[in-house]
């Protein structure tokens, strides 16, 4: 099922969350969120570290789980046993992947996990999979990196590897966690390029997470603040000039 | 076939599947980084099993039940970011050890029965001893084979595998779940406090030599098997204990492969 046949849930939101509150024992990274992002968004989500950026993804995709409320998506309600099914719609590209340098997994082979959720289970992976694989690595330009182990990579090729596994899943949602951070000038505008492009090509939703500003593409739409575990603006991008805004989301950060 | 060989069939039959089971779960457990499990259902299963014998209940059942208690309590505790997994570790550990202890000081009469649950006796092995294992290699491989996919991407990055819709927590249990089976079905043939050797050290060692799952999986049931059947022939020529014959020999591989491993000269250099 490809992005083109998404009819099911046509008009609905992409996300919608409703209400929704993450506590881990007494501390709440979430408090009381509603808010809808549209299909075909470009949504950054800003704030100062710690604010709650990363849970907000999180139970974008179900890996959080929250105390209270609801999350919807692509118009369906998301349950612990929709989000399984669910989850093969959204791609993701956490912070971090620590992966041994020792580990025996090729950048293929990590590349190809995309597609085990979408074939399902007692399948095997076809030549079309693989096909899809290269062809995702080819754009994201990491063709060479395919027989590396995954653990020995730069910081910039992990990433656009994680790209190209999320990518692999034919995603409707593509969440991105501070996928430029710790990345030098040259490679942040490499993986910014390869993100656009993607969105472009595949007409996806983006969530993206960061908290250096300058790092959101121009294409980028809608801003999420979030500070405290609270949201605390939702808006077109013309807030990112507000000098007022931007102030106070970032004073006294924790 | 000599008498005095025939009686070799069985342990020889004992060695290749021990081994053969303990080095493909072994790949689970070295991979996903969490050699205290297998060190928890070892120990668990001894004590099951010792529980048994004072009980007059069939060890291995009791064995395989504490065995399954085990696997279900770690589980959850291994997930649960606010228990450090080697708290958990030394909790469950000290429990099943003072069950053991406690079953075994309770015993009356020759404690012999016992005691071989922690050295084992390949030599010894029984038909239905057999048939447990050759049941657990067949369930071991059976899932390996099935889920061969969904295994490596929890092995990769168990995060990722649950992000892309693959039921992560499910098969991660039935993991544990295996390794626990495959403990139990080892128990009367390397013993219950020897087991857990022969999970980490075969594919500690394979772990040294590849970059490739496959190879890793059968470098390791080979070393696994290796491991037993060395332990086996001393054992038989020279009347040491199996078990620890068989640790050794696991270890030494180990060592080989570290000493000669292309990663740690990557890695040093």
């Amino acid at each position: 099922m490809g992005p083109g046949t998404k009819d099911a849930g046509r008009g609905t939101e992409a996300v919608s969350l409703h209400s929704v509150t993450v506590s881990y024992r007494e501390h709440i990274a979430l408090r009381d969120v509603t808010l809808d992002i549209g299909r075909g968004d470009f949504c950054g989500v800003i704030g100062p570290n710690g604010a709650g950026k990363t849970t907000l993804l999180t139970i974008i995709n179900g890996l959080g789980r929250i105390h209270t409320g609801t999350v919807d998506i692509m118009g369906e309600r998301a349950t612990g046993t929709s989000f399984g099914r669910l989850r093969r719609r959204i791609g993701y590209v956490a912070q971090q992947e620590r992966v041994d340098p020792r580990a025996p997994i090729s950048c293929l082979e990590a590349v190809l996990v995309g597609r085990c959720g979408r074939a399902g289970l007692l399948r095997r992976l076809e030549q079309g999979d693989r096909e899809r694989a290269r062809q995702m690595m080819e754009l994201t330009r990491t063709s060479h990196l395919a027989a590396r182990p995954v653990g020995q990579l730069s910081g910039g090729e992990a990433r656009k590897i994680a790209l190209a596994r999320a990518l692999v899943q034919e995603p409707e949602i593509l969440l991105l966690d501070e996928p430029t951070s710790n990345l030098d000038p040259r490679a942040v505008r490499e993986l910014s390029e390869l993100v656009v492009d993607a969105y472009r090509r595949f007409n996806l939703t983006v969530v993206m997470v960061t908290h250096q500003l300058d790092h959101l593409p121009p294409v980028a739409n809608r801003i999420i603040m979030v500070k405290n575990a609270r949201v605390t603006f939702t808006g077109d991008r013309t807030a990112l000039d507000d000098a007022r805004l931007m102030a106070e989301l970032f004073a006294d950060a924790a | 076939m000599p008498p005095e060989l025939a009686v070799l069939v069985k342990p020889l039959a004992a060695a290749v599947l021990g081994g053969l089971v303990c080095g493909v779960v072994g790949v689970w457990v070295v991979l996903m980084n969490i050699p205290f499990v297998g060190v928890a259902m070892s120990h668990a299963a001894f004590a099951g099993a010792v529980t048994g014998l004072l009980l007059g209940i069939n060890p291995l059942l009791v064995a395989a039940v504490f065995c399954l208690a085990a696997s279900l309590l770690i589980g959850p505790m291994a997930e649960r970011a606010d228990i450090e997994p080697n708290v958990s570790l030394g909790i469950i550990f000290s429990v099943v050890l003072g069950f053991a202890f406690l079953a075994i000081g309770l015993m009356r009469g020759p404690r012999a029965e016992a005691l071989n649950m922690i050295w084992g006796s390949i030599l010894l092995v029984s038909t239905p001893d057999l048939v447990l294992m050759a049941g657990a290699t067949g369930a071991v491989l059976l899932f390996l084979g099935l889920f061969y996919k969904e295994i490596q991407a929890v092995l990769y990055n168990r995060e990722i595998a649950r992000a892309v819709g693959i039921p992560e927590r499910a098969l991660f249990f039935a993991m544990l779940v295996l390794c626990g089976l495959s403990v139990t079905a080892n128990l009367s043939t390397i013993g219950g406090l020897l087991i857990f050797s022969l999970i980490v050290n075969p594919p500690s060692a394979a772990f040294q030599l590849t970059y490739k799952l496959k190879t890793m999986y059968l470098l390791s049931a080979l070393f696994g098997i290796l491991s037993c059947l060395v332990g086996l022939l001393v054992s038989w020529l020279t009347d040491a204990p199996a078990g620890a014959v068989i640790i050794i020999t696991s270890s030494a591989v180990f060592g080989l492969a570290l000493l000669f491993s292309p990663k740690r000269r990557k890695l040093v250099s």
